[in-house]
């Protein structure tokens, strides 16, 4: 259909104002989210208070103590199948402190070779955000394949870590600091809170296609390594 | 599910399906409470009305940006998705979206497509055309998918099944979904839904998408949503095709930042929905999942029309909130149905003369009382009430009048005696002595007036002239005319 591209562009070419520029408009976005950047403890509260109105459960944690809590946790909700990486440090830890009821689950092959499986017998998934959002309570997921996209989408429980030194005041903050402008990954999401809908007479309703319920662990203090 | 063929409707008919949603009170009863709870959360989501209109100069800003370089934007957005290793398709009509849609399915022996939401394939009505070449398509938005079971087309853009009760949606799910007894309980209705589209998901050989907004600088689909469907959707299926109408681009993805939260606080007063699904190629060499093939469908479909009028071009600036149908007095009290058309209410008005040509859409304008609410809520400044006399304009334009940008149907409602008596009328005015001779047989002649008057007087008295003129009773207290 190169005809149709050449004629679409044509029509536009044809019609188009003179061109604007990039740089006013970026300054004007920059002055519009510019504001003193808030201390560190009222980002964490901040981000926490928004999770918490999503319908998220938030708590906080140190480095060495989050994962015997989560894995408690995860064993009291009654999770019998866990998808975490295990070679990443943090899904290490998490596997060290599992008990024998919950069973560890690497992503172990191309989501199109087990996806029954994954659809129909994984309780939970496990992911560690890049980074969060407090304004609005949201946890950047940069999927690799160690955690692919799937892993925060079809168990019905998503468990989320965050560290609570990557929290940015904004997205805007989010998108200037990471420099998501020099090149994105093939995905990136931006979650905040469990899946919902209120399509049916404006009634919320949680665990519409994704996760039912959502955990988020903020790390207080990265502790020594 | 079958795929069932949908009814279209003509939205020539309009005034007869808004007389029949005004007789219908279960109709109405349902848009008066979906009016009043969208109008109430966008208020919570605005508290500061300076914040608001600061946010809405750069909502503006930003549209006008991106439509100022619209045709380099959209080389560049191509350029960025392919070297990400994704293929981008041009068309000009619906039909011919529709064929590419078809011609990556027909290519891969696809025989189910799972669709998150898209505006722009109602648009081409594509469930239609792929049913007939025996291609299943499957909506998996949950008002999408009640509305398709339904064999209806969406009342509102942003809530599809918003005409519907729980009632009428447990009957529904009942009859349609195997083993599923009656329920009206909301969650329950949800969970059914969800585990009725689980096996849809897994099965599908194409995903199909909507975006919301596009990013240049980073070949990005930006996708927004709450339920997780349309992540699934673009991540499940070996092939996920994304439409998007291609004005919805714009230079660099934090330029989306500010668009994205006007969007999402106008649309359902959410300062952010749950997903933003940021996508910028397929599945990556060492990547376990998301799509292999990834493809950008570019839409016009009449959108150059308006592209080409410096006053009608900032109809493209819109980002589908529905902010300005939440607010109309005249789209609450009938219903998305009755226009006819894929996007109802004011912006439906504005938009669907360039899709669909002014024969179909001519009385669309004019139902509007011109009270100026769309165009107050709009986040990105789009003066709808002012492009609604524009269209009316067009609308009555002698077909033969030559214009720099004619647009499609132009002189649909054009009608010579009308225009008589409106050279008459200004006649009369500008000239002394015929406006004095008008206003002696106006008042003289009274008894004469019809009672019936066209259409005026369907739902109002007979217009009268008094027995005496203004300037009679003037001249009475010695005031000079």
């Amino acid at each position: 259909m190169m005809h149709a591209r050449e004629r679409m562009l044509g029509r536009l070419r044809a019609a188009a104002p003179a061109p604007s520029d990039d740089a006013a408009l970026d300054r004007r976005i920059g002055a519009h989210y510019s504001a003193a950047p808030p201390q560190s403890a009222a980002l964490v509260d901040a981000f926490e208070r928004a999770l918490v109105a999503s319908r998220a459960d938030v708590w906080r944690a140190t480095a060495a103590d989050w994962p015997a809590q989560l894995a408690q946790r995860i064993a009291a909700h009654g999770a019998r199948r866990l998808l975490l990486d295990p070679a990443g440090a943090e899904g290490a830890a998490l596997l060290a402190a599992l008990p024998p009821t919950v069973a560890p689950l690497p992503f172990r092959a191309p989501l199109e070779q087990w996806t029954d499986e994954l659809f129909d017998t994984v309780d939970a998934g496990f992911t560690v955000a890049r980074s969060g959002i407090a304004a609005t309570g949201t946890l950047v997921l940069a999927p690799d394949p160690g955690t692919p996209r799937t892993v925060s989408l079809v168990p019905p429980l998503h468990i989320a870590l965050v560290y609570a030194d990557t929290l940015h005041a904004t997205l805007f903050d989010a998108v200037q600091a990471e420099r998501w402008g020099d090149g994105m990954p093939s995905n990136l999401v931006l979650v905040s809170g469990p899946s919902k809908t209120s399509d049916i007479q404006q009634t919320l309703a949680y665990g519409a296609h994704g996760p039912r319920w959502m955990w988020v662990v903020i790390v207080t203090e990265r502790g020594t390594p | 599910m079958k795929a069932r063929s949908l009814q279209f409707v003509p939205p020539a008919d309009f005034h007869a399906r808004a007389g029949a949603a005004l007789a219908d009170p279960k109709l109405r009863a349902s848009f008066r409470g979906a009016m009043d709870f969208l109008q109430a959360r966008r208020g919570t989501q605005f508290p500061d009305a300076l914040e608001l209109e600061r946010l809405r100069d750069l909502g503006e800003a930003v549209r006008q940006h991106a439509l100022a370089n619209l045709p380099q934007l959209l080389v560049q957005l191509e350029e960025k998705l392919q070297a990400a290793g994704a293929q981008v398709h041009w068309a000009e009509t619906a039909e011919e979206a529709n064929a590419i849609i078809a011609g990556i399915a027909a290519a891969r022996g696809a025989r189910k497509v799972i669709k998150g939401k898209s505006m722009a394939s109602e648009e081409i009505e594509l469930n239609h055309y792929l049913a007939a070449r025996g291609v299943d398509c499957v909506e998996s938005d949950m008002g999408e998918y009640i509305v398709q079971m339904a064999g209806e087309k969406p009342s509102h853009i942003v809530m599809p099944a918003i005409h519907k009760t729980r009632e009428d949606i447990g009957a529904l799910f009942e009859q349609h979904i195997p083993g599923t007894p009656y329920s009206d309980d909301v969650d329950t209705l949800i969970q059914t839904g969800r585990r009725a589209l689980r096996k849809a998901f897994a099965e599908a050989d194409i995903g199909l998408s909507g975006v919301n907004f596009a990013a240049a600088d980073t070949g990005t689909l930006w996708l927004v949503e709450n339920e997780g469907n349309g992540r699934l959707s673009t991540t499940v299926p070996d092939v996920h095709i994304a439409i998007m109408g291609m004005e919805k681009v714009v230079a660099r993805l934090a330029h989306i930042v500010p668009l994205a939260s006007l969007l999402t606080r106008s649309a359902t007063g959410q300062a952010i929905t749950t997903y933003f699904n940021l996508i910028s190629g397929p599945r990556r060499p060492g990547e376990l999942d998301g799509p292999r093939e990834l493809h950008l469908v570019l839409l016009d479909n009449g959108r150059s029309q308006a592209y080409a009028d410096e006053q009608l071009r900032s109809t493209l600036q819109c980002i589908r909130c529905g902010a300005c149908m939440n607010h109309c007095p005249v789209y609450g009290r009938i219903g998305g149905h009755a226009y006819g058309t894929t996007y109802p209410g004011p912006i439906g008005k504005i938009i669907s003369p360039h899709l669909l040509g002014l024969e179909a859409t001519a009385d669309l304008a004019t139902a509007s009382s011109l009270c100026g609410a769309c165009g107050e809520v709009c986040p990105v400044r789009i003066p709808i009430p002012a492009l609604l006399v524009r269209l009316r304009t067009e609308a009555n334009r002698d077909p033969r009048e030559q214009v720099a940008h004619p647009l499609k149907g132009q002189g649909a409602k054009f009608s010579r005696g009308e225009k008589l008596v409106w050279r008459f009328w200004s006649g009369a005015f500008a000239h002394p002595a015929a406006y004095r001779t008008f206003r002696l047989a106006a008042t003289r002649l009274r008894a004469l007036t019809p009672g019936e008057q066209l259409g005026w007087t369907r739902h109002r008295t007979p217009l009268r002239p008094a027995a005496r003129s203004l300037a009679d009773l003037l001249r009475e207290r010695g005031q000079p005319e």
